[in-house]
């Protein structure tokens, strides 16, 4: 059988890179082919190309043997080709229903919209592949790992045969994650194809059938997922061999350089998220806070870097009261912050490189002299971060909002680690990048915690969460359980912790160290 | 190893380039100044020919003509477009006959009156560069000030107060204090809006509205009252302004050319410099391209908002003031012709850029005087050419027109780098 999609020959300039080159790729109907390559080689183009978002400058698509030529996202959903967009394209004040309709409504006899009919089909799509949604919710309600199903569920309403993923995965937790895997395969299984794109390098050996891998823009192997290893895989993308395991050593912790104190901070709604939190970390210490996301941990940051008001309790940041002090303050008593959403908070997109990575320092020295802004010094500054962190761009003049995602998020720690600091609060820092830039990013943050640098870093990926800390506290519904050491933690004990059960006895800490500071 | 080298020094001819413009790049550099004008350009000359057509169209000359043949009404159509348009350039424009006559008669009178279509083009376009000055501005810190007008008022109020109330100062004192008083005067009515946007969330777009009325009235209210001119009979004038306060004009009637056109240049390169090269610009900037970004480097959206609001009517009050000191003399209500709503217009027209301001609001100049002089020759009304500009600045605003009248191209991938007027429809 021919197979459903090819593309034949695809090639994209864009002003000073080039993004595609003659890439060939093959989809056969009622496989999952998992697109991998490093940030910037050119994935999200290629698939933004097959869903009408650009035009091709060379190449041909056939959909079914058949040449198609595909101008717009509603063209791709005519051939059968759909996305599901890492930034979703929902309605938040909608009900699943609007969202699904939206677009292509249906209307009953006398021009009313037919809700209960959508509503139906939305439920018989939702039983056929197990996507469990209630049509009558509003998005904004639900978790983000149910907004995606809708998405999935718009595609499906609309008849889409090919399924494209970019990074789905990288807004879900490692448990949604999971859940999408499962509904990916009864996709599949009935029929559809998928195109996936991830950086997780465990997820594409757990899901593809198949295995293509880009880099700058060609293709430049194929791998079988049951016979090829993370590591073989890593090399094939990054072009050299990658140490997935993080080098650190014993150290013994120094003083007290964050120290926060019954914390308590309320959400929008005046819920309580984050509930009498205290906990201290010290110079040359990484503290980890693990957590499914949505327990306060991001409220939590935001209070710790002036970006919340908190209702109660003290932040103390190197004997300096904080609590409360706005975000310059607390930058300039040497503080660095990675936030959670790179292109709400991190960036401004339509700025070029260079400006970004001055974002939080460009009123001093050197970058400005008094009001005079000096952009040399600005562009010099850029032009050895872009060098040192390996930012893929085709000029430090490029807006940055044309980066691939992993290279906006390389902006941002190329801005805040080349600082010098005293704290680092990192949320997510790895989100969306590539194990070659995770490997480097990781090498970072040891080596400011070795430089006697206090991190507090968050992130629901318990991997990254070991590896990188010295003490982990989990937190749970606002509330900070537990706290451990990482060196005789599993992560079958975190697992249990995240989801709020604390088990009798936790291994106790070497250094005597009350282990487990709260319970319930 | 080899490879990072090949990439270093690419990179380092990229970053280069991008700075001197180097060869390897004019090519593309002259494709991109093409780019960020093609709209405009070609939304003025589509502009005017439909303003051709319409020429044609509202002409009972053509009509008569058609009736008597097809070919004669063609021909009287083209004439009539051609008479009026011609009308339209020399009247904004001059005459190179002319000109050239009255150089070679060396009469200077009649120097100055061929020269003076142009230069009183110049004198029309300077309020829409302050006032387009004032939309750009508030554009690039994510403000929709659609109260230009209103503060434009309040400039004009205040400077034509100071301009004739304090005597006895000499000129290089006075003059500046009114043209202050005027930017002072716009600052502070624009800084309401903004202190109520940052205090209490209201919706800039609607309040700079209703200052705008408030505005009216208070002008309405002084000159008839506190600053009428004695002996008018409660006539809506302020006195005249001392000779101290006026921004003067170079040459003798009729030409008006004055110092105001030059003082708006200055202060359009001033805008540029604090957008571009200054902290306080970037600050504005962005606050008004990604608060949230802004929030989290530090900066203080309430106090950006205030001051880019305040800059804002400051521009605005300018206007005013420029023509009240240069042009007026002294205030009466029917001050402005609009420049207020025009400048949206032209910044938008000129995206929200200083220099594209000064190329609008010379378009703007040239297509005001111009119809003056139309109208008095072909007896074209002068409402042709406000259909022009309208039909102008929708195309402008609707870029999609023109791009399919012209088959080009959708440039999707390079919407990033336009600017964004995150406060469009006013939201937060
Ligand atoms: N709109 C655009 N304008 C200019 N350059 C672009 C644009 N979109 C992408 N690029 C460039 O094309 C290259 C490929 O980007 P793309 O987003 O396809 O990478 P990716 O493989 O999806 O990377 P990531 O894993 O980081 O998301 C990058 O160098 C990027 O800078
Ligand atoms: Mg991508």
């Amino acid at each position: 059988m021919a197979p459903i999609l090819q593309l034949k020959g695809i090639t994209k300039q864009f002003p000073g890179v080039l993004a595609n080159d003659h890439i060939d790729l093959t989809l056969n109907k009622g496989e999952i082919l998992a697109l991998l390559g490093e940030n910037g080689a050119g994935k999200s183009t290629l698939m933004n190309i097959l869903y009408g978002l650009y035009q091709p400058d060379e190449g041909e698509i056939l959909v079914n043997d058949k040449k198609v030529t595909i101008h717009s996202p509603t063209d791709a959903i005519k051939t059968g080709i759909g996305m599901v967009h890492q930034h979703f394209m929902l309605i938040p004040v909608f009900t699943v229903t609007e969202n699904v309709m939206l677009g292509s409504e249906p209307v009953k006899a006398g021009d009313f919209l037919d809700r209960p009919k959508t509503a139906d089909k939305i439920r018989e799509i939702s039983r056929q592949y197990k996507l469990e949604v209630n049509p009558d919710d509003r998005v904004e309600d639900l978790p983000v790992g149910v907004q995606q199903r809708v998405e999935i569920i718009k595609l499906l309403y609309r008849e889409a045969e090919i399924l494209i993923f970019d990074e789905p995965t990288a807004v879900l937790t490692p448990q949604e994650a999971d859940e999408l895997f499962l509904i990916m395969r009864s996709l599949v299984k009935q029929g559809k194809s998928i195109i996936f794109i991830t950086h997780k390098l465990r997820e594409v050996l757990d899901v593809a059938d198949r295995i293509t891998v880009i880099r700058r823009g060609k293709v430049v192997g194929q791998a079988d997922p049951k016979t090829a290893n993370k590591n073989e895989l890593a090399e094939m993308m990054v072009g050299r061999a990658i140490s997935l395991v993080v080098q650190k050593e014993v150290k013994a912790p120094g003083k007290i350089v964050l120290s926060v104190k019954d914390l308590v901070v309320a959400d929008q709604m005046k819920q309580m998220v984050v509930d009498h939190v205290s906990f201290d970390v010290h110079a040359g210490q990484v503290l980890g806070v693990a957590g499914v996301q949505g327990n306060g941990q991001t409220e939590l940051v935001e209070a710790v870097t002036g970006l919340r008001k908190s209702v109660s309790g003290s932040v103390d940041f190197g004997g300096t009261e904080i609590t409360n002090a706005s975000p310059r303050k607390i930058t300039s008593l040497g503080s660095a912050h990675v936030p959670e959403d790179r292109q709400a908070d991190g960036l401004v997109l339509p700025f070029t490189v260079a400006e970004n990575l001055v974002l939080c320092t460009y009123y001093q020295e050197p970058f400005a002299k008094g009001v005079v802004l000096q952009y040399d010094k600005i562009l010099e500054n850029s032009i050895s971060l872009v060098k040192d962190f390996d930012i893929r761009t085709p000029s430090p003049l490029t807006a940055v909002g044309t980066l691939s995602g992993g290279n906006q998020q390389k902006v941002i720690i190329a801005r805040e680690l080349s600082r010098p600091i005293q704290l680092l609060v990192a949320s997510q820092p790895t989100r969306g990048l590539d194990v070659g830039s995770i490997e480097y990013i990781h090498k970072r943050i040891v080596q400011k915690r070795d430089e006697g640098c206090a991190v507090l870093l968050i992130s629901p990926e318990l991997d990254e969460i070991i590896e990188l800390s010295d003490r982990i506290a989990v937190m749970y519904r606002g509330k900070i359980i537990a706290t451990v050491n990482a060196d005789n933690v599993t992560k079958e004990t975190l697992g249990l912790l995240m989801a709020g059960i604390v088990p009798e006895k936790i291994e106790s800490a070497p250094n005597g160290e009350k282990v487990v500071e709260t319970t319930f | 190893m080899n490879k990072k080298n090949i990439e270093k020094q690419d990179f380092g001819k990229v970053v280069l380039n991008e700075i001197v413009g180097g060869d390897p790049k004019a090519k593309k550099q002259k494709k991109s100044v093409w780019k960020a004008i093609q709209i405009p350009v070609l939304a003025i000359i589509t502009g005017l020919f439909i303003g051709a057509i319409l020429i044609a169209a509202t002409s009972e000359t053509v009509y008569a003509a058609f009736r008597e043949g097809f070919f004669t009404g063609l021909g009287q159509a083209f004439k009539e477009i051609g008479t009026a348009y011609l009308a339209l350039i020399t009247g904004s424009l001059g005459n190179p006959v002319s000109i050239v006559a009255a150089l070679k008669s060396g009469d200077a009178a009649a120097i100055r009156s061929a020269v003076n279509p142009f230069l009183e083009s110049l004198v029309q376009s300077t309020p829409y560069i302050f006032a387009g000055l004032a939309c750009a501005l508030g554009f690039r810190a994510g403000l929709f000030n659609i109260g230009v007008e209103g503060q434009l008022f309040m400039g004009a109020a205040l400077a034509t107060y100071v301009g004739y109330s304090i005597t006895g100062l000499p000129v290089y004192i006075h003059l500046p204090l009114a043209i202050l008083a005027g930017a002072l005067g716009g600052a502070i009515w624009a800084s309401i809006p903004g202190i109520l946007k940052v205090t209490t969330g209201g919706n800039e777009v609607i309040n700079c509205i209703m200052m705008n009325y408030i505005a009216y009235r208070i002008t309405t209210f002084l000159l008839t009252g506190p600053m009428s001119r004695p002996g008018t009979g409660g006539m809506p004038v302020s006195p005249i302004i001392q000779k101290t306060a006026e921004i003067p004009q170079f040459f003798q009637t009729p030409i008006r050319f004055h110092a105001g056109f030059l003082l708006a240049l200055l202060v359009a390169f001033a805008v540029w410099w604090v957008l571009f090269k200054s902290t306080w610009g970037l600050n504005l900037r962005t606050v008004g391209t990604n608060p949230r970004a802004a929030k989290y480097a530090g900066l203080s959206i309430a106090k950006t908002t205030i001051l880019g609001m305040a800059l804002s009517g400051a521009l605005a009050g300018l206007a005013g003031a420029n023509e009240i000191l240069a042009v007026n003399r002294s205030m009466a209500i029917g001050l402005s012709s609009g420049y207020g709503f025009d400048s949206i217009a032209l910044a938008l027209l000129g995206n929200s850029h200083p220099v594209g301001v000064i190329l609008a609001a010379l378009l703007f100049g040239v297509l005001k005087n111009g119809a003056t002089r139309m109208m008095v020759v072909s007896a074209i009304p002068i409402d042709i050419v406000t259909i022009i500009q309208a039909l102008i600045l929708i195309f402008v605003a609707a870029p999609a027109i023109i791009r399919s009248i012209y088959r080009m191209r959708k440039v999707k991938e390079e919407s990033i780098a336009t600017v964004t007027l995150s406060s469009w429809g006013g939201g937060k």
